[in-house]
């Protein structure tokens, strides 16, 4: 597998905060990547120094073998990127915004033109071309950024949150047309994402990084292979006391969120009834008892010590809305 | 030239789009021509027995390329809180280009918000007498459009959002504006207020409009095109090298 990106000891100081720490990775072509992790975790930061954006305090980053560094110009010819913040221009229609792009990334007009259609087509964004993009919803935008994102075949395409916010119809015609330019193109895409469902269906790999580091990194069967056999969650309206009780018992390993107790057991469908029975002898409360496979969100609780809901709105999120809102 | 070009192009599409923009920058220099004009006409004596109104519209077409183009190039402030800027800086093009471009194409909106205070001088008394000069005229307002957008980047690159804006309006560009000579002849003003003038870029700008409009100026149109040119230059150089470290 020749690597379309090569990550070697990356590091990012902002003051005294290290937002990206030491990191090395390689990314194979053709590979759809994700990059799991709560807010402020350094995806973001990750990416933006992959996209010439940010230089590094320390480390080196290769895309096609060019150094991220020493042809920033270079590097940037190949990639595509979709911000998570927008960068329409609002006052430009959909086509002027995707014509502006074509035209910086110097494709010739004919070319242009062709592409332009073929990608407002693609994104449903056809007959709504000649509006102005103030009058767009969240949605239409989002498509708009990734059509434009890929207007000048990049080799390897970074999306910072692609889905957010769009509805779950949108969503999942994006992801089929990701996996299909991957495939068929061989475009090496890099996703941050923190929809589970999203990153346990798109990417071959992912790897979740918290405080900076990569905590683990694998395919997701793999990473949800690592945790193992059945994940039990149980509602109870004393949550404490559920844990306290099946700690004591030494069955499996308990992680609790809101009101909710999970525990991984291997054979749990053998393992349930004696659980079961601990839990009435010691007349905890139990509202609903539930067995299923560990899905992405259980990999990142056992990772992280916290869901990744917890950390979507945080302070400096609910901030940047504010002020979001505060300037229209 | 071809990014240079697209840049010009996204400027001139949003110009034609903000009807608001074109009427709000014109109408200053508009009431100040009629009313000032008008009102101080039969008050004010020139020492070349000029006729005020006359003495005032070059002063009037420089103060609309002026405010047209601080607010041209500042408006990289807003690119970079919407996000616009980012699309452009992470594209296989220089910065320099990017630059390049914000500045002619802000200069050009600069540029017709000027034509249009001087279309409308015509019907209040303005005499094309000689063509050629109109169009010395021409030049003199593309380069004091060219130095402020320039000088607005400059400013835009060093500011994180626009509440310093209305700081740098009345600090910097007003006084520029107020000391240039528009308003009064500059041999009239005590020696240190003369001095100051003459410090001052856009008197050269005003000076040269004036030579193009009425035919005389009060300093030599070449040393007018050698200062304003120069301080074009000066300040797209500097505009381009803070353009340069701009952080988002």
């Amino acid at each position: 597998m020749t690597s379309a990106i090569h990550i070697e000891n990356l590091t990012r100081r902002f003051g005294d905060l290290v937002a990206v720490d030491t990191v090395s990775f390689d990314i194979g072509q053709g590979e759809i990547f994700g990059l799991l992790g709560p807010n402020g975790a350094g995806k973001t930061t990750t990416l933006s120094m992959l996209a010439t954006m940010l230089e590094p305090s320390s480390g080196t980053a290769t895309i096609n073998g060019i150094d991220i560094t020493g042809d920033a110009d270079g590097v940037r010819k190949s990639i595509g990127i979709v911000f998570q913040d927008q960068s329409l221009d609002e006052e430009l229609t959909a086509w002027e915004n995707m014509d502006f792009h074509g035209r910086l990334y110097r494709i010739p007009a004919a070319v242009r033109n062709q592409r332009i259609d073929e990608l407002l087509r693609l994104v449903e964004l056809s007959d709504r071309k000649d509006d102005i993009v103030k009058t767009f919803s969240g949605g239409m935008r989002r498509r708009l950024e990734i059509a434009r994102g890929l207007l000048h075949h990049p080799s390897v395409l970074f999306l910072d949150e692609p889905t957010l916010g769009l509805d779950p119809q949108t969503r999942n015609h994006l992801w089929t047309y990701i996996a299909t330019l991957a495939q068929e193109k061989g475009i090496t895409i890099v996703i941050t994402t923190h929809y589970m469902e999203e990153a346990d269906r798109l990417c071959n790999r992912i790897a979740i990084i918290d405080h900076g580091k990569i905590i683990a990194m694998d395919t997701p069967e793999r990473l949800k292979a690592r945790i193992g056999g059945e994940v039990v969650t149980i509602t109870s309206p004393d949550p404490e006391r559920v844990v306290s009780v099946l700690d004591g018992a030494g069955i499996g390993k308990t992680d609790r969120r809101d009101g909710q107790v999970t525990i991984r057991l291997d054979h749990a469908e053998q393992q349930i009834s004696g659980l079961i029975v601990r839990l009435s002898e010691n007349h905890v409360p139990v509202t609903a008892l539930a067995i299923h496979k560990p899905t992405l969100e259980d990999v990142f609780l056992s990772f992280t010590g916290k869901t990744i809901r917890d950390e979507e709105i945080d302070g400096k999120e609910t901030m940047r809305i504010h002020h979001r809102i505060m300037r229209h | 030239m071809d990014i240079v070009y697209t840049i010009w192009l996204r400027s001139m599409k949003r110009y034609l789009r903000s009807k608001s923009r074109i009427i709000g920058s014109i109408s200053m220099p508009l009431f100040l021509l009629l009313f000032l004009g008008f009102g101080l006409n039969a008050v004010v004596t020139l020492p070349n027995s000029e006729n005020y109104i006359a003495f005032l519209m070059p002063g009037m077409v420089a103060m609309s390329v002026l405010f047209s183009s601080v607010f041209s190039g500042i408006q990289i402030i807003w690119d970079k809180q919407f996000g616009f800027l980012k699309e452009t800086l992470v594209a296989p093009v220089t910065r320099l280009e990017i630059m390049i471009g914000q500045t002619v194409g802000g200069a050009t909106t600069a540029f017709i918000q000027g034509i249009i205070i001087l279309v409308l001088s015509l019907f209040i008394g303005l005499v094309v007498d000689n063509p050629f000069r109109f169009l010395v005229a021409f030049l003199f307002m593309a380069l004091i459009g060219i130095s402020f957008t320039a000088f607005g980047i400059a400013i835009a690159s060093r500011m994180e959002d626009m509440t310093g804006f209305q700081l740098i309006m009345n600090f910097i560009i007003f006084p520029v504006f107020a000391l240039s000579g528009a308003f009064f002849p500059i041999a009239s003003l005590p020696p240190v207020m003369g001095t100051v003038t003459l410090l001052d870029p856009l008197t050269y700008g005003v000076e040269g409009i004036r030579y193009g409009l009425n035919g005389s100026s009060q300093i030599d149109p070449l040393v007018c095109l050698a200062v304003i040119g120069a301080f074009a230059l000066a300040t797209t150089v500097i505009g381009a090298f803070l353009f340069r470290k701009i952080r988002i």
